[in-house]
């Protein structure tokens, strides 16, 4: 059975002026378990929507989602949400903040301290259990939200621009990061960006979405053995093809 | 190293250290020039016969209880009135913050009353509740009850909407994004609300007082002894007023520098 099923997803939204706007048309993709998928897509193209149904947070206006071959009906545990804001709770310790989850799940206190202390070994911030998120770098706090999404121990794990907001050298090394918890964890991962480099570095395929309305371009598999090398000739070559299909899939202006 | 860095916070804490004592003492000095000047003690006494009255908190003046007797009255008063005004606003600002139906359907409300000051309610509250800790608490709560009810709409509104998604998405019940991720995130606008409404209760009790047939606090002292025209008590129960509203705010400013040190660093 697929992890992941996006079965015909459409998504019209109202604007405030009454207008319709249709965000999504027809967007299906399968998933299979531990799959690293990048979502890629010019800006407004409906992909952090995409994200947001997969999630539960958004309805679609048709189709559906399907996890583990359950439809999701709203958010939910097994889908583990990770923003571009961090989204951390500052008046939270770090610790706390990783055990948030299983705080909500109702597992007592020394059982969630002691696995979010794991969780934070993993992301590699072990000393800074006990410090706020305001004390930490941009960075350090996205590794915080990482642990926090993995430590309720989620199907899939949904990651919204992550590294948006951080300078190109820690993007770089968060994106390392990733990929080596991604390997220890055997996670299902749908990761979305606008960066071209970071999908071709990160995936197993990429999913091209068109401008408004989002459509699939093209599923673009990326068969290089990881770790990738950034500057190899297959990786700029595959990143001029990738880069065709976003210009392409832009109206003419 | 550490002795050092203690010292030297010390050390430049001392030069200004004064200056917030600068204005008060011209202040007092000019004050007691005017005294001598106009020489009548039932316009303005001299500071000595305020420190004399300020001097012995626990003497009786007047047959109506000491000073200390009436700002314990009052105070008793005030606490009872905010907790009722806030106990009603707190809620009704998360309920109005987190649900627009509720907003929709209260603010109008709101708006019309808000503008009403509390001390025009007396009539109303006299003829309601008659004479008495009731009618005082009625006014204390409605002065406390708006700036309560408004911050922490605001700050219910403030919440980040990632915040309460991450819970969700963590599997957060509706109750438990109330409980674990509005109330504390609200919570640092809501003390500042709180802070308000205790100025404004404060002030509202010593109005309060005055109403007709009040026997004691200290806003009841300080017209009582305009009756007898006792110039130095009215000055005297002043800055008592002064001195117990300036303590109980800073108290409370206090534990938000400490408690809510987040919402400043939260970049």
């Amino acid at each position: 059975m697929k992890k992941l099923v996006v079965d015909r997803v459409s998504k019209t939204f109202e604007t405030d002026t009454g207008e319709e706007v249709e965000a999504l048309r027809g967007v299906t993709l399968e998933v299979e378990e531990g799959e690293f998928i990048c979502i890629l897509g010019p800006s407004g193209c409906g992909k952090t929507t995409l994200l947001r149904i997969i999630a539960g947070l958004d309805t679609p206006s048709e189709g559906a989602v399907l996890v583990d071959g359950e439809p999701v009906r709203g958010p939910t545990p097994r889908l583990g949400m990770i923003f571009q804001d961090y989204s951390l709770y500052p008046w939270r310790r770090v610790v706390d903040n990783i055990a948030f989850g299983l705080e909500l799940a109702g597992v007592g206190k020394a059982t969630r301290t002691e696995r979010a202390r794991e969780y934070l070994e993993l992301v590699g911030l072990d000393e800074f259990a006990d410090a706020y998120p305001y004390e930490l770098s941009g960075g350090m706090r996205q590794r915080v939200a990482v642990a926090r999404a993995l430590a309720t121990e989620p199907a899939v794990v949904l990651m919204d621009e992550p590294f948006g907001a951080l300078d190109a050298q820690t993007r770089n090394a968060m994106q390392r990061e990733l990929l080596e918890i991604w390997e220890k964890t055997m996670k299902t991962v749908l990761f979305v960006t606008h960066s071209v480099d970071e999908a071709v570095f990160l995936a197993d395929r990429i999913v091209v979405l068109t401008t408004r309305p989002g459509r699939i371009r093209e599923i673009v598999a990326v068969n290089e053995a990881r770790p990738r090398d950034r500057t190899c000739t297959a990786g700029a070559s595959l990143r001029r093809y990738v880069l065709g299909l976003i210009d392409e899939g832009r109206p003419d202006t | 190293m550490r002795e050092n860095v203690q010292k030297n916070r010390r050390f430049r804490g001392t030069p200004r250290g004064f200056h917030w004592a600068v204005m008060p003492i011209l202040f007092l000095v000019v004050w007691e020039m005017a005294a001598i000047a106009i020489n009548n003690q039932f316009i303005l006494p001299r500071l000595g016969s305020v420190a004399v009255v300020l001097a012995t908190p626990f003497s009786p003046i007047l047959g109506s209880g000491s000073l200390v007797d009436n700002a314990i009255d009052s105070l008793q008063r005030v606490v009872v009135g905010f907790a009722v005004g806030a106990a009603l606003a707190v809620p009704l600002g998360v309920a109005m913050g987190r649900w627009s139906t509720v907003d929709r359907l209260v603010d109008p409300l709101i708006q019309v009353f808000r503008p009403i000051p509390p001390l025009a309610w007396v009539p109303l509250a006299l003829a309601w509740f008659k004479i008495g800790l009731a009618s005082m608490v009625f006014i204390i709560a409605l002065g406390s009850f708006f700036p309560v009810l408004l911050n922490t709409l605001d700050g219910v509104r403030s919440v980040k909407r990632t915040w309460i998604e991450a819970a969700m998405t963590l599997g957060a019940t509706e109750r438990q994004v109330l409980t674990k991720v509005i109330l504390p995130g609200a919570l640092p606008t809501i003390w500042t609300g709180m802070r308000v409404g205790f100025g404004i209760a404060w002030m509202c009790v010593v109005a309060a007082e005055m109403m007709p047939g009040t026997n004691s606090g200290l806003g009841y002292l300080i017209l009582y002894a305009y009756n007898f025209s006792q110039v130095q008590v009215i000055i005297a129960g002043m800055i008592v007023i002064g001195l117990i509203g300036l303590g109980i705010d800073t108290g409370l400013r206090r534990f938000e520098e400490r408690k809510f040190r987040w919402r400043e660093l939260e970049r």
